[in-house]
C-alpha cells in the first residue's frame, strides 16, 4: 500500500495549508504549515484529540472553508468551494427530514445529472445508491421513522450517489453503538474496495483508524495543529475485524497511535 | 374444555385474574409431561386463547379508563361553567339571563341563520360569514406581505437592522388606533375594518418567519453548498420547508389577533358582522344574544386555531426541525 501510495500521482494535494479564525479575541490559529498528499484510490484516515482542527482540514478540503495560506487541490484543480467530485458524509446524518430517504438521495444525485439523464435514470441511480447500502425497504420512509445506523446509511447513499472521486467522511460513525458502528464499518469497507473511492475520514476511534484506513495521518493537539506523524497500515485486504483481534502487527500499528495520542500527545497538552 | 372455552368468550362475566391463571397453569403441566400428546396440545391452545382474551378484555378497559380522563375534565369544566353563571342569575335584581333562557333564544336564533330582513336585521349566519370574510381579506393581504417580508428580513441583516425598530414601535400599538388612518384613506367603514385586520395581523407572521430563517440550522445549509444546490433548489427544498413551522406559528398567532380584534372592529365601523351584531343587540338590551355572541365568537377562534393546527400537523410530516 505505501509503494501505491507513493508512486502514483498524488490525486488531493494539501500544500503549507493554514488556517486561521478571526475570533472576538483575536485571531485563533486552528491549523498550521499541513501537507498531506492522497493518492488515488487511497484510504486516509485524520485522527487527532478533539479540537486538533482534523474537521477543519477536511471542511477544507471539501471546500466548506477557504484556507488563510497555502493551497488544496483535487484532481490538479484549486479546490475552490464544494463540488460535486467531492462527496461528504456528515457526523450527524444532515438529512433534509420533509424529505424521503430516496427524495434525499434524488436531490443530489439530480444536481449532477440532471443535464445528462432522464428522471428515470435519474430515480434508478438514487435507488442503486440505497441498495448498496442496504436500504432497499425504507426508501418512502422518512429520516424520523428510521434509525440512526439508517440514517448514517443514508448519508452515505447521497455522497456516494454524486460518483464522487473523493469521499470525505467527517467521524460518520461517532454517535452510533458498538454494534452498528461495526457494521457500517465492514460494509463501507466493502463499498470502497468495491468503488475504489478514494477517501478521507475523521476518526477519533484508533481501531476504526487502522481498521480501514491506507495511511493514518496523527494530528498534533491545538492551537496551531499541524501533522504529527503519520503510521501506514500495511495489513492485507480484505480486513476482517475478528481475526485482526489476533494479528500481533494490528496490535503494534495500532499501539504505535495510541502511542502518539496518549503518550507525546497528551503529555504536551497537560 | 369445550364448557370451559365457552366461559372464556364472555370476559366480562369472571374476574380476569382468575380467567388467565388457570389455563397458564395447565400450560405448564404441558410443557411439564412433553407436550405432543393431543390432551396437551388442546390445554395449550386453550390456555393461549383465554391470555390473549383476558389480554383484549384489559386493553379495551384500560381504553374507556383513557377515555373517561380524557372526556371527564372538560365536561366537568362546562358544567362548572354553567353551575357558577345560575348562581349569578339567582339575584333578584339580576340582568343577566339564566342559561336555559340564553339556550332557548340560542335555539330560535339558529333555527334561520340566514334570513334578511333588511340591512341591519340579518340572521347569524350572514353576520359571522362577513366577520369571517373580512378576516379573511385582511388576513390574506397580511399573510400575502408579511411572509415574503419576514423571509427578506430574515436573510437579509440590513433589512433586519432597518426595519426591526419600526416594527418595535409599531407592534405594540392597540389594533383600533389605526381605525381613523383606515376611514381617513379610504373613506369608507368596511375598508378600513379590514386595514386594522391587516396592520394588526401582519407582524407575527413578519416576526415569526424572520425567526425561522434565521434559525435554520447550519447543517442544512452545508448540506446545500455540498451538494452545489441552485437557488431555486435551495428555496424550495431546504429554507421553505425548514421555515414552514415557523411560518405558520406566525399564521396561527395572526389569525388569532385578526379575530379578536374584528369584534372591536366592527362595533366601531357598523354594517354588518358579528361585532356589529352585538352592538346591536346591545342597544335592544338582548342580553340572551350578547352571551350567545361571546360564545359564537369563541367557538370560531377556536375552529380557526384547529384549523391551523391541522394543516402544520399535515405538512410537517410530524418530523423535529
Amino acid at each position: 500500500m505505501a509503494q501505491i501510495s507513493e508512486a502514483a500521482k498524488p490525486f488531493v494535494k494539501v500544500e503549507s495549508v493554514a488556517m486561521t479564525f478571526e475570533t472576538r479575541r483575536g485571531n485563533y490559529v486552528a491549523l498550521e504549515a499541513i501537507d498531506l498528499s492522497i493518492a488515488k484510490g487511497e484510504f486516509v484516515a485524520l485522527i487527532g484529540h478533539s479540537g486538533c482542527g482534523k474537521s477543519t482540514l477536511l471542511n477544507l478540503v471539501a471546500g466548506l472553508l477557504t484556507p488563510s495560506a497555502g493551497v488544496l487541490l483535487c484532481a490538479d484543480r484549486e479546490i475552490a468551494g464544494p463540488g460535486p467530485e467531492r462527496g461528504v458524509v456528515f457526523q450527524n446524518h444532515s438529512l433534509l427530514p420533509w424529505l424521503t430517504c430516496l427524495e434525499n438521495v434524488y436531490l443530489a444525485v439530480e444536481r449532477v445529472f440532471a443535464a445528462t439523464e432522464s428522471k428515470g435514470q435519474l430515480k434508478t441511480r438514487s435507488l442503486a445508491a440505497l441498495e448498496l447500502v442496504g436500504l432497499t425497504a425504507a426508501v418512502a420512509k422518512y429520516p424520523h421513522e428510521i434509525s440512526g445506523g439508517m440514517k448514517q446509511r443514508v448519508g452515505i447513499a447521497r455522497a456516494l450517489a454524486m460518483e464522487p472521486k473523493v469521499l470525505l467522511l467527517d467521524e460518520p460513525f461517532g454517535a452510533l453503538d458498538a454494534l452498528t458502528r461495526a457494521r457500517l464499518q465492514n460494509e463501507l469497507m466493502q463499498i470502497v474496495a468495491h468503488t475504489g473511492t478514494t477517501t478521507l475520514m475523521v476518526t477519533h476511534d484508533v481501531d476504526e483508524a487502522v481498521l480501514l484506513a491506507d495511511r493514518i495521518v496523527m494530528m498534533t493537539n491545538g492551537p496551531a495543529a499541524t501533522i504529527g506523524d503519520i503510521v501506514t497500515v500495511d495489513l492485507a485486504r480484505p480486513r476482517e475485524r475478528v481475526a485482526l483481534a489476533e494479528d500481533p502487527h494490528y496490535h503494534r500499528l495500532r499501539g504505535k497511535v495510541m502511542d502518539f495520542l496518549y503518550r507525546r500527545q497528551l503529555q504536551q497538552a497537560a | 374444555m369445550s364448557a370451559n372455552v365457552h366461559a372464556m368468550s364472555f370476559p366480562r362475566t369472571r374476574e380476569p385474574s382468575a380467567v388467565s391463571v388457570k389455563p397458564l397453569d395447565s400450560r405448564a403441566r404441558g410443557n411439564d409431561s412433553l407436550a405432543d400428546t393431543p390432551e396437551a396440545r388442546a390445554h395449550r391452545v386453550v390456555a393461549e386463547k383465554s391470555n390473549a382474551i383476558a389480554e383484549a378484555a384489559r386493553l379495551r378497559r384500560e381504553r374507556i379508563r383513557a377515555f373517561v380522563l380524557y372526556v371527564f375534565p372538560p365536561l366537568a369544566g362546562i358544567a362548572l361553567l354553567i353551575l357558577i353563571w345560575s348562581i349569578l342569575t339567582l339575584a333578584p335584581d339580576s340582568r343577566l339571563p339564566s342559561p336555559l333562557k340564553t339556550w332557548d333564544a340560542a335555539v330560535t336564533l339558529f333555527a334561520k341563520p340566514f334570513y334578511r330582513a333588511g340591512p341591519n336585521d340579518q340572521g347569524i349566519g350572514w353576520n359571522i360569514l362577513s366577520s369571517l370574510e373580512r378576516v379573511g381579506i385582511g388576513f390574506g393581504l397580511a399573510a400575502l406581505i408579511g411572509v415574503p417580508l419576514g423571509f427578506a428580513v430574515g436573510r437579509f441583516t440590513f433589512l433586519d437592522r432597518m426595519l426591526s425598530p419600526i416594527i418595535s414601535l409599531l407592534r405594540p400599538v392597540s389594533p383600533l388606533a389605526w381605525l381613523p388612518i383606515g376611514l381617513l384613506v379610504f373613506k369608507a367603514a368596511n375598508p378600513a375594518a379590514i386595514w386594522v385586520i391587516f396592520i394588526s395581523s401582519i407582524w407575527p407572521m413578519i416576526i415569526n418567519t424572520a425567526v425561522g430563517v434565521q434559525r435554520i440550522p447550519q447543517d442544512y445549509l452545508n448540506v446545500a453548498r455540498v451538494l452545489n444546490l441552485s437557488e431555486w433548489k435551495v428555496f424550495t427544498r431546504i429554507l421553505f420547508p425548514a421555515v414552514l413551522p415557523f411560518v405558520l406559528t406566525g399564521v396561527r398567532l395572526s389569525i388569532g389577533v385578526a379575530w379578536l380584534v374584528i369584534v372591536a372592529a366592527e362595533m366601531l365601523t357598523g354594517g354588518i358582522g358579528i361585532g356589529f351584531w352585538v352592538w346591536d343587540e346591545w342597544n335592544n338590551l338582548n342580553v340572551q344574544h350578547i352571551i350567545i355572541a361571546i360564545f359564537v365568537v369563541g367557538i370560531v377562534g377556536l375552529l380557526l386555531e384547529q384549523l391551523i393546527l391541522w394543516v402544520a400537523k399535515r405538512v410537517t410530516h410530524g418530523a423535529n426541525i
